[in-house]
């Protein structure tokens, strides 16, 4: 295999794997603040439905994804006065929000079929990425190096700083949190709308920075994914990002294998076309391999909080 | 005209349940005959689902008032199928049309219980009293396209996105090979199976896997334009449309695409529920019936191309040519047909082997 070809493969990887990333991301710390919101993918939806019909209306892909993220957290919003403020069941409203979504994407998109928009590349000049190389660092869209600082950023505000620690507080313990006069509610609001406004955004790479175009339900099941990598990654951000890749690889090195011709046939198609799911049984055991107890969910999540005031 | 995503049809079966079933054989002159059609994807998939929403639109043109039609969209092909056919039946369809290969099993299930109701199944193999299928010879398309892409390949390395791996799309595959292979014989066609017909991002990405491995052509048999438009992007060859005519997606890298006309079978069908001459049977036309239609060359192609491809088609045409004409090896060097021999209907439905030069 020359560099080339290895090169080739890695963009495809991160290509694939960075609208997972940014919407696990979010629901991270969705969930670090207690809350489980099973509507990413209908917030996805409804960003990437956003982002295609703002780029081709103004033609400008940074307001595409501003107003993506805008109505992901507006879609989010709906969730959280539901579950937050009305005390519904999380998991009802979750699927609920993931029905709508699907449902509004297509009767909003439907003005927009058929019709292709320019592709958010690169910002860097193009005479950097000539060398295979110098493309691996500079030849990505803006949301890949967004998805990439995201990853520092959200490791950093949960564990470094206070804002953080007092998100982590409301998940693990709402009553004493709301004890000592923390406002469980309102830190819970403001993770949830982050999470949808990364929802938004990563839905907006489908038409941004995968292919081109406004198709029904284009994201796929990608935002399963997202919720499943959460869990898979026990809630912590940099093994977030080796998760994303990690699935991203073996999905994109099945059309690899396949597309090759013979490069790969050390291992037959069959056990290629198998490795997404052999992996994540594999990684299932080691996660249940460690002691019972230490799966590291934060203690209230899903839970409404209702204090006995 | 009613179109129905799967969530509404959820409510709209409820009601329709709570109706009895709407005089069953009272459907006299008068009332509209309501036809019904049920699709996996939705209809702005921009090729196969689009395709059958066109042909819809022919019908109602042609009929106006004295018809009702409905539009299911991105129904899975699976047990969700028999609900939504069962509740079309319910709600006093009395035509239904399912257009998607795998639904088959369901539409046999279902039109046993409802015996006055007449459903046409496309792509489809199983008929009985009141179930008839119909189909069009996409690999007749196939054919034309392959020589365009024989003449044009650099590389003579192909790729081909493939859904699924049953009869109608390795026909395709293998009329597509044959006739490239006609023109130049070292053409090496390598085969990406994505199982889904409708997943924009997963065909974008397998589109860059075989551009990478220098395939300067693509040839898709999903639904939707994403390969096109990679291939646009990387400035390659080109490809070509599938189902309906994609140039928007990709003007320069789209070289022509194979259209299905479904409006003059649905049209047909109907007339015949009128007239009550309907009949279970298999309606399989082609490129002569125009059924198949080869859209716009595109600019770049030559004009010797043009010419050479336009041959293909106006041989099929007129009989002349047929696309799996022996000798034909297959990719496990077995003989699959003896020279000047071709290959009868049944043995197109039957096809689950891959011609040489294919690597699947």
């Amino acid at each position: 295999m020359t560099t080339e070809m290895l090169i080739a493969i890695i963009i495809t990887v991160i290509g694939a794997s960075t609208p997972i990333l940014i919407a696990a991301l979010g629901e991270l710390v969705v969930e670090k603040s207690g809350v489980l919101n099973l509507g990413v993918e209908g917030m996805m939806l409804i960003g990437a439905v956003t982002g295609f019909a703002v780029t081709f209306t103004t033609g400008n892909p940074w307001l595409g994804i501003a107003c993506a993220a805008f109505a992901g957290m507006a879609s989010s919003m709906i969730f959280a006065f539901l579950t937050l403020s009305l005390s519904a069941n999380q998991v009802a409203t979750g699927l609920a929000l993931t029905i709508f979504g699907t449902g509004y994407s297509s009767l909003f998109g439907q003005a927009f079929t058929g019709r292709p928009i320019t592709p958010f590349r690169s910002i860097f000049p193009p005479e950097l990425a000539t060398d295979p190389v110098l493309r691996l660092i500079f030849g990505h869209s803006p949301l890949v190096y967004f998805s990439l600082i995201m990853v520092v950023a959200v490791w950093w505000f949960l564990t470094r700083s206070r804002a953080g620690l007092i998100l982590r507080a409301v998940g693990e313990n709402d009553l004493s949190a709301h004890s000592i006069g923390y406002s469980v509610i309102g830190v819970r609001y403001a993770a949830v709308a982050f999470g949808g406004a990364m929802a938004g955004i990563a839905g907006s790479c489908f038409p941004l920075l995968l292919t081109p175009q406004w198709a029904e339900r284009m994201t796929a099941g990608r935002g399963w994914i997202a919720l499943a990598l959460v869990v898979f990654a026990a809630w912590r951000p940099f093994r977030l990002l080796a998760g994303a890749y990690l699935f991203g690889l073996v999905m994109t090195l099945e059309l690899y294998a396949k597309a090759s011709g013979g490069a790969f046939s050390f291992l037959p198609a069959e056990l290629w076309a198998s490795l997404p799911y052999l992996a994540t049984i594999l990684v299932l055991v080691l996660i249940s391999l460690r002691r019972a107890g230490h799966s590291n969910a934060p203690a209230c999540l899903g839970k409404p909080f209702m204090p006995a005031s | 005209m009613t179109i129905i995503t799967r969530r509404t049809a959820l409510k709209i079966g409820g009601a329709g349940l709570a109706l009895p079933l709407l005089g069953s054989r009272a459907f006299a002159q008068d009332e509209p005959l309501k036809i019904g059609f049920v699709n996996v994807g939705p209809r702005d998939d921009n090729g196969w689902t689009y395709g059958h929403y066109v042909g819809m639109q022919a019908l109602e043109e042609e009929f106006g008032d004295r018809i009702e039609t409905t539009f299911v969209e991105n129904v899975a092909e699976g047990p969700d199928c028999e609900r939504v056919l069962r509740e079309l039946a319910q709600q006093g369809h009395k035509l239904i049309f399912a257009t998607s290969f795998g639904f088959g099993d369901y539409v046999i299930r279902v039109a046993r219980e409802f015996p006055d109701v007449i459903f046409e199944h496309a792509t489809g193999y199983q008929r009985s009293e009141n179930v008839g299928t119909y189909n069009a010879r996409f690999h007749e398309g196939r054919a034309v396209i392959g020589t365009i892409a024989g003449h044009m390949t650099e590389t003579n390395l192909i790729g081909y996105i493939g859904s699924f791996p049953i009869p109608e799309v390795n026909m395709g595959i293998n009329a597509f090979t044959l006739a490239a292979q006609k023109v130049n014989p070292d053409i090496e066609v390598r085969v990406v199976w994505l199982s889904t017909w409708n997943d924009p991002a997963r065909e974008a990405d397998a589109a860059r896997a075989l551009i990478d491995q220098g395939c300067d052509i693509l040839v898709q048999h999903t639904d939707g334009p994403a390969a096109l438009q990679v291939a646009e992007e990387r400035g390659i060859i080109g490809g070509f449309g599938q189902g309906a005519d994609m140039s928007a997606f990709a003007p320069n890298a789209h070289l022509s695409a194979i259209i299905d006309i479904w409006g003059p079978h649905y049209i047909a069908a109907t007339q015949k529920v009128l007239d009550g001459t309907w009949e279970s049977g298999d309606s399989w036309p082609g490129l002569a019936e125009g059924e198949v239609v080869i859209g716009d060359y595109n600019e770049k192609i030559p004009a010797d191309v043009v010419e050479a491809a336009e041959a293909v088609r106006l041989g099929i045409i007129d009989g002349s040519i047929d696309p799996f004409t022996g000798p034909i090896v297959d990719n496990t060097g077995t003989e699959r047909v003896a020279e000047g021999e071709t290959i009868d209907d049944a043995g197109l439905w039957a096809m689950d082997w891959y011609v040489q030069g294919v690597q699947s």
